[in-house]
């Protein structure tokens, strides 16, 4: 199922949390709400869900406006962040809560309940309360019992936050594949960029309640809207400036452009490993200096000045290779293909 | 400015109320209508009518000018302020070796802290009689061996004596709760800075563990001010809440001047919670500071433990005192001008199980119900204070935590006022009907139900129940299979403490039961003591219902342990995970 957000605006008494968001989600699609927190991601994906009602705007979810239809008539699945697994009941009885309101019968019952917890590998807790699951586990049964509904929308609140670091890569894998197994429509909320770039198709950027961008992970990183996105998608030099006749000035920084730019001012962004340091002079090459080293492990973190700017630039980091020192000049090449123009 | 472009965005009324949150709010505020507002509404407005319907001050100039009336305001202030000086006499020592000493006796000081408030104090006051009372016990060993007589029982005396004994743990708990929540930091910075010894107690301690002392002092004084039992059973009639009752069942329900003592009864404790509420405000310091350990707890000198033993053992013989005599008198054949009992006998409990088992039964039917009633009316308001946008749903809450400013004696009045005259198809008054008592005992027990469901409710985290709206439950299928059973164990702990406390009300159930029959445990032991002949198997009620009392208290405390442990476990296994 499609999931359309058209000019939803939302808010608390006075507090405005989203403004004028509009979106729509592919069938079979995995998609990402990212954003800060507080910019409203969360509540989008309780809207979607059914929980508060849009003041203005349309929520359409496979094609029927569901705008002010209640949670228990949507048929749209949420994990919650906390899993809210009930605690009063075994992991077979949260899963089959769902499909005892649908009076699906009990023979029928226990088989989906079974399916559903071996989707997640869990068949054998079936008699378990939750509170004598690990997290991962208790996560587990929480998208068991979404899955057991045979949702049309599959939602999932910061699915990851609650996990040991150790166990986020596994599980975000897991939760694609599933994903891709089902073919279920699903939006993913979180904060965190590498997250919502490894799991999601697309995914849309979210601040101060505001969509600022949607489009595949790459092009968000690539092409940036403006400097929030730049930003918030990893590390960015964001470089204030001018152009005129398809040359970037900053100061006494020059920069011939690739792709063809409107004259005037304008912000130029710069990933860190766009950034080349050549030990020795180059053709086209700018000088600038060291002001400081950071060894990360993988790569190194120089922090540069050319010509009054300051820049952060990364190398890989080879064994032999010497790392640079503060107040050491180099030679900094910037191949135009991989800068843009905000 | 053009008119069609300054217009401002028109709010969009949102009513996101269902119609049965709609019905059962409305069911709700009519039943608080019936049984409690209008009741004393009626009560308040009959003190400022003259005969023909129009508004006067004239009942109140006529109390004033009347000297009975005079002295009883001054008795009943005399008494809940002596007892409040006393009850703290009692209480403040043991609050701080309790909060602040490493002290071999704390559990005994913490049973110290339950063991008055299982004994309804009026059980108590006869008991005491034989102990302190004139010819009682004590004085009759002091005169023996000293030819001294105290005379601890007298009058007024009596009733303070009794009270201060039974209502020091509201102060003792609030109290050693406030300084056990003074974060250790607060008293290290103070010594850091150079403070000690009595300037860091005078400097610091004490202002900030004055709230719970005030918030202990205040329940008490309202408490002893409003109480109608003990004076009674303690032939005490100069005070203010005898006097209404006095006048409303010997001069009649159109005597205005029940109503004008109630109304002062009302503005008494009115004034007592929201002067301590104002002194309070802006000092509830507890609240701020979350996560110290509380005070340091300190060594004791010998000294210091030789003096505390000194104080708390007496005081243990003072509390245990009532129950060890009423304890005797059940069992007693005759007791009278001796320290102790003749012989004993277990004759008085076979004849309160044989002549009149109904008071057992009537009690476990009447406050089994109310109970009943007070879980279900404390649920559902909790959940339409907290759960739903229901306009108007916080006058719900404020009208049943009302109740708490209502003396019994009070209700009982405004209830014989409005349906006295209500026949039931048997002829008899609806407001002496036993269903009307459950009905008011209901009322007057719903505030610690509805405190209890709301401390429930908001234990139970909201995504618990969105989930289950998510996979397809409705509301009322959510708070049934999702929200109750999460809210049990509070529940059930509010349940028992409404039953005990409500087995053990005298002050309404005084006012509305007109036949033995239809009587509960608490008037039965009330009528017993009348007569010398029924000091026994009054006594053995009043063991049965110290007991009773007893073992409730402690199941809703087990109860309530036995969640608190499982919470714990749980966050500890989401922790682990």
């Amino acid at each position: 199922m499609s999931v359309e957000v058209e000019a939803v605006s939302f808010g608390y008494g006075a507090t405005r949390v989203l403004e004028d968001v509009s979106l729509s989600v592919r069938q079979g699609e995995f998609f990402a709400f990212l954003g800060p927190s507080g910019s409203g991601k969360t509540t989008l994906l309780r809207l979607i869900a059914g929980f508060g009602t849009p003041d203005q705007g349309r929520i359409v979810i496979g094609g029927r406006d569901m705008t002010r239809t209640p949670p228990w008539s949507r048929n749209v699945g949420l994990v919650f962040q906390n899993y809210a697994l009930w605690p009063h009941m075994t992991v077979g009885q949260n899963v089959a809560f769902g499909l005892e309101r649908r009076g699906v019968g009990r023979a029928e019952r226990d088989r989906k309940v079974r399916a559903a917890l071996d989707l997640v590998g869990l068949v054998h807790l079936i008699d378990r309360r939750p509170a004598q699951l690990s997290g991962g586990q208790q996560q587990r049964v929480a998208i068991a019992r979404t899955l057991a509904i045979e949702p049309e929308v599959l939602l999932l609140d910061e699915p990851l936050s609650n996990l040991d670091a150790a166990l986020r890569a596994g599980v975000r894998q897991e939760l694609v594949a599933l994903q891709r197994r089902l073919g279920l429509t699903t939006i993913l909320v979180t904060h965190d960029q590498e997250e919502a770039n490894a799991a999601a198709d697309r995914m849309a950027v979210l601040d101060g309640g505001k969509v600022l961008q949607v489009g595949p992970p790459a092009e968000l990183y690539d092409r940036p809207v403006n400097r929030f996105v730049a930003g918030f998608l990893g590390t960015a030099n964001l470089i204030e400036g001018e152009v005129s006749g398809g040359i970037f000035r900053a100061g006494r920084a020059v920069l011939p452009l690739a792709e063809p730019a409107a004259d005037g001012p304008a912000t130029l962004a710069l990933r860190p490993q766009s950034l080349r340091l050549a030990r020795v002079a180059e053709p086209g090459a700018l000088p600038a200096r060291v002001l400081r080293a950071e060894f990360l492990g993988g790569h190194l973190r120089y922090t540069l000045d050319l010509d009054g700017l300051t820049l952060i630039a990364e190398e890989s980091h080879q064994r032999g290779r010497a790392p640079l020192a503060p107040g050491e000049a180099i030679q900094l090449v910037v191949d135009p293909r991989q800068v843009s123009v905000i | 400015m053009s008119a069609a472009i300054a217009r401002p965005r028109r709010a969009r009324l949102r009513v996101e109320a269902s119609l049965s949150q709609v019905v059962a709010a409305l069911l709700v505020a009519a039943f608080l209508l019936a049984f409690l507002l209008v009741p004393v509404g009626r009560v308040i407005l009959t003190a400022f009518l003259d005969p023909a319907g129009g508004f006067t001050l004239v009942h109140f100039a006529d109390f004033f000018r009347t000297s009975l009336f005079l002295e009883s305001f001054w008795n009943s202030l005399y008494v809940a302020g002596l007892s409040v000086v006393f009850a703290s006499v009692l209480a403040v020592p043991l609050a701080v070796i309790l909060a602040r000493y490493r002290f071999p006796g704390r559990a005994l000081i913490a049973t110290l802290g339950v063991l008055p408030l299982v004994m309804p104090p009026f059980v108590g006051a006869v008991a005491m009689q034989l102990i302190f009372g004139r010819n009682g016990t004590v004085n009759l060993l002091l005169m023996d061996w000293f030819d001294l007589r105290l005379d601890l029982m007298e009058g007024l005396n009596g009733v303070i004596f009794v009270q201060s004994l039974h209502y020091f743990p509201f102060i003792l708990m609030n109290l050693a709760a406030s300084l056990s929540n003074i974060d250790v930091a607060m008293e290290e910075a103070g010594q850091n800075l150079g403070a000690r010894g009595l300037t860091l107690l005078r400097t610091i301690v004490l202002p900030l563990s004055l709230p719970g002392y005030l918030a202990g002092a205040s329940l008490v004084f309202v408490k002893v001010f409003d109480d109608l039992a003990t004076p009674l059973l303690l032939n005490v009639t100069n005070m203010l809440a005898p006097q209404a009752y006095l006048r409303v069942t010997s001069v009649g329900l159109a005597d205005p001047m029940g109503y004008v003592i109630s109304v002062i009864l009302i503005a008494v404790s009115l004034a007592a919670m929201v002067g301590s509420g104002l002194l309070l405000r802006g000092r509830d310091y507890a609240t701020a500071q979350r996560g110290g350990g509380g005070l340091s707890q300190r060594r004791m000198t010998g000294q210091g433990k030789l003096l505390a033993w000194l104080f708390v053992v007496p005081v243990l013989f003072l509390v245990l005192a009532p129950h060890l005599g009423i304890l005797l008198l059940s069992l007693a054949t005759i007791w009278s001008f001796s320290p102790l009992p003749d012989a004993f006998t277990l004759a008085h409990y076979g004849t309160v199980l044989r002549e009149t088992p109904q008071f057992l039964t009537n009690t476990l039917l009447f406050c089994g119900i109310a109970a009943l009633i007070d879980v279900v009316l404390g649920v559902v308001i909790a959940w339409l204070v907290h759960r739903t946008k229901l306009p108007g749903r916080a006058l719900l809450d404020l009208a049943a935590m009302s109740a708490l400013a209502v003396p019994g004696l009070v209700l009982g009045i405004g209830i014989l006022r409005t349906y006295f005259d209500t026949r039931l198809p048997g002829g008899d008054s609806l407001a002496t009907w036993w269903g009307m008592l459950i009905i008011v005992l209901a009322i007057r027990r719903l505030p610690y139900a509805l405190r209890g469901a709301t401390a429930a409710l908001r234990q139970v985290h909201r995504s618990l129940e969105e989930a289950a709206e998510n996979v397809g439950a409705g509301k009322a299928a959510t708070l049934a299979r999702i929200t109750v059973p999460l809210m049990a164990g509070g529940l059930a702990a509010a349940f028992v403490t409404s039953f005990a406390t409500a087995a053990v009300e005298l002050s309404a159930t005084l006012v509305l039961v007109t036949r033995d029959v239809d009587a509960p445990l608490s008037y039965g032991i009330y009528i017993y003591m009348q007569s010398a002949a029924g000091r026994g198997p009054g006594a053995a009620l009043g063991v049965i219902a110290v007991l009773a009392v007893a073992l409730c208290t402690w199941a809703a405390h087990a109860v309530a342990e036995r969640e608190r442990s499982r919470r714990a476990r749980t966050s500890e296994a989401q922790e682990a995970a």
